[in-house]
């Protein structure tokens, strides 16, 4: 964003300001795409590959929420999900933490772990299946495995960019190491571990979803091969909607829990 | 970060390249893994040395490189042009960008049945696949490239009475070309990702669907050589792709 945007003078248009404006102008984009899916869909396409919203939002509650197997499948991504989350989060920071610490560690480690994330992980799905079994550890690492780098990643870089005058301001103050990491580093380091959090669930969401479309024999891979033979799409549709939603809400609440953990800083200003 | 780069990052990286093959050859020398998960080193490099010598390996590096090639051409092309209309007005972008910038933040990877549905096991759907996914950064660089060209220079080149053209050739595309550049980058990446995870998933034939197959059949051997290509590989492209990214920055 130029210097010039940013002070731009707020336009308001009439009764609606500039900002709601905005919005509105982008739900009528979202509802339009809706729109030209549905008379696409129930007028145009051809009925075995496409299915209209209306006949997907029909066959959410027939396919789906109505079939305990299904919703169980549907579960257990979730979960595998969050616990692959959790473990890039842990592993991510404490790794993060501990390279970032001092200019040597950065120096022999960093290279190692940009290495690593610049290889495409998904070459080596079948041999993750291959060693973990088709269940869910598999997924779980698969998931982990993608979403610890950017963690580490945007660890380090935030202990980078931490400013050395409040470090030797906290030192000089008689502050210890872990008051330095509780009360200097970490509040700084907030703005970038969010934005590898925000990474982490991207790339976990899409780890777990791989591993899951690949072992056919259980769970979504199964049924998304189940809905896909039919002759009616719609519920594949569903399912893909379904999960395609979870994603948005996980997305969202790593924001929500940044937005919290960084108001000091909007409120400060 | 200056870590990164340079002599004493690219002498880390190689002495670890080495310790992995160190470590590989070592425990497969003693048993401690069983060849099953992990097959000897020089069982994988014979196995390579093989698959090419024999021609066996090229139809598929063929394949999936073409289908790579067709995938990203549609995404930048695509890409490109949804970024330039994007940021014609300040509101488009205000109204588009977060929009694009939310869907790629779904695991496209969803959508990858429905395109087997639509564009059968053939290379068409791992082309839909890659082009959809390839499309997001593209687009978003380009957004990101042309909405922090400078208003002054605008108008300063208007009213020295450029032409639209000429606006485009020598203002809008020389300052938004280093943000744009990552984009392609990046995109390319993508595209690759995606078209060997999509023929792993389902395919007819190519690298993913060789993968998948070799570890269906137990092969470990072969799975691991087509594993150590493309990891080879796109370690060297990305260098490569990298290297043109920073002459363009640079300029």
């Amino acid at each position: 964003m130029s210097a010039e945007q940013a002070a731009a003078p707020r336009r308001h248009g009439g009764l609606l300001g500039h900002d709601a404006l905005v919005r509105l102008t982008r739900a009528g984009v979202v509802l339009l795409l809706f729109a030209i899916w549905q008379v696409y869909g129930a007028f145009f396409a051809d009925k075995d590959f496409v299915s209209p919203p209306s006949a997907v939002a029909v066959a959410l509650f027939t396919h789906i929420f109505s079939d305990g197997a299904v919703m169980r499948a549907v579960g257990l991504t979730l979960v595998e999900v969050a616990l692959a989350f959790t473990a890039s989060m842990i592993v991510g920071v404490g790794l993060g933490v501990l390279i970032g610490w001092n200019t040597g560690a950065r120096r022999m480690a960093l290279p190692v772990v940009l290495l690593l994330y610049a290889i495409p992980q998904v070459v080596m799905l079948p041999l993750v299946i291959l060693a973990f079994g088709i269940g869910p550890v598999a997924k779980i690492f698969f998931g982990f495995s993608h979403g610890v780098f950017p963690v580490i990643i945007n660890v380090v870089a935030g202990m980078r960019n931490v400013n050395p005058l409040l470090l030797a301001g906290a030192r000089s103050m008689g502050a210890s190491r872990l008051e330095i990491a509780r009360h200097v580093m970490f509040p700084h380091m907030v703005p970038s571990l969010f934005a590898g959090l925000r990474l982490a669930m991207t790339v976990t969401l899409i780890g777990v979803i791989l591993a899951e479309l690949y072992v056919s024999m259980a769970g979504i891979g199964y049924y998304t091969q189940v809905f896909a033979q039919t002759f009616d799409p719609a519920p594949l549709f569903a399912l893909i909607a379904v999960l395609a939603a979870i994603a948005i809400v996980l997305n969202e609440l790593v924001r929500l829990a940044e937005r919290r953990v960084t108001r000091w800083r909007r409120v400060g200003m | 970060m200056g870590a990164t780069s340079g002599f004493a990052a690219r002498s880390v990286q190689i002495a670890f390249v080495a310790i992995v093959i160190g470590v590989w050859w070592g425990v497969t020398k003693t048993h401690a893994v069983m060849p099953l998960f992990l097959p000897p080193v020089g069982l994988v490099a014979r196995t390579i040395d093989q698959l090419f010598s024999t021609g066996e390996a090229w139809a598929a590096v063929r394949l999936t490189l073409l289908t790579i090639v067709e995938a990203y051409a549609l995404a930048v092309v695509a890409g490109l042009l949804a970024g330039y209309f994007v940021t014609r007005s300040r509101f488009l972008t205000e109204v588009f960008e977060p929009l694009i910038a939310n869907l790629f933040t779904i695991p496209i990877i969803l959508f990858f049945p429905l395109f087997v549905l639509f564009f059968g096991i053939g290379p068409g759907s791992k082309i839909a696949y890659g082009a959809l996914y390839g499309f997001f950064p593209v687009a978003l660089n380009t957004i990101a490239g042309f909405s922090r060209v400078e208003r002054r220079f605008l108008w300063a080149a208007r009213s020295m009475g450029a032409s639209p053209f000429g606006l485009f050739r020598h203002v809008l595309v020389p300052s938004a070309l280093p943000v744009i550049v990552t984009g392609l980058r990046i995109s390319f990446l993508i595209c690759l990702a995606s078209v060997l995870g999509g023929e792993e998933l389902s395919a007819a034939a190519g690298i993913g669907k060789n993968i998948e197959l070799a570890a269906e059949l137990m092969d470990p051997a072969r799975m691991y050589s087509w594993i150590v290509f493309v990891v080879l590989t796109t370690t060297v492209l990305n260098l490569v792709l990298s290297q043109i990214e920073g002459r363009v920055r640079e300029r």
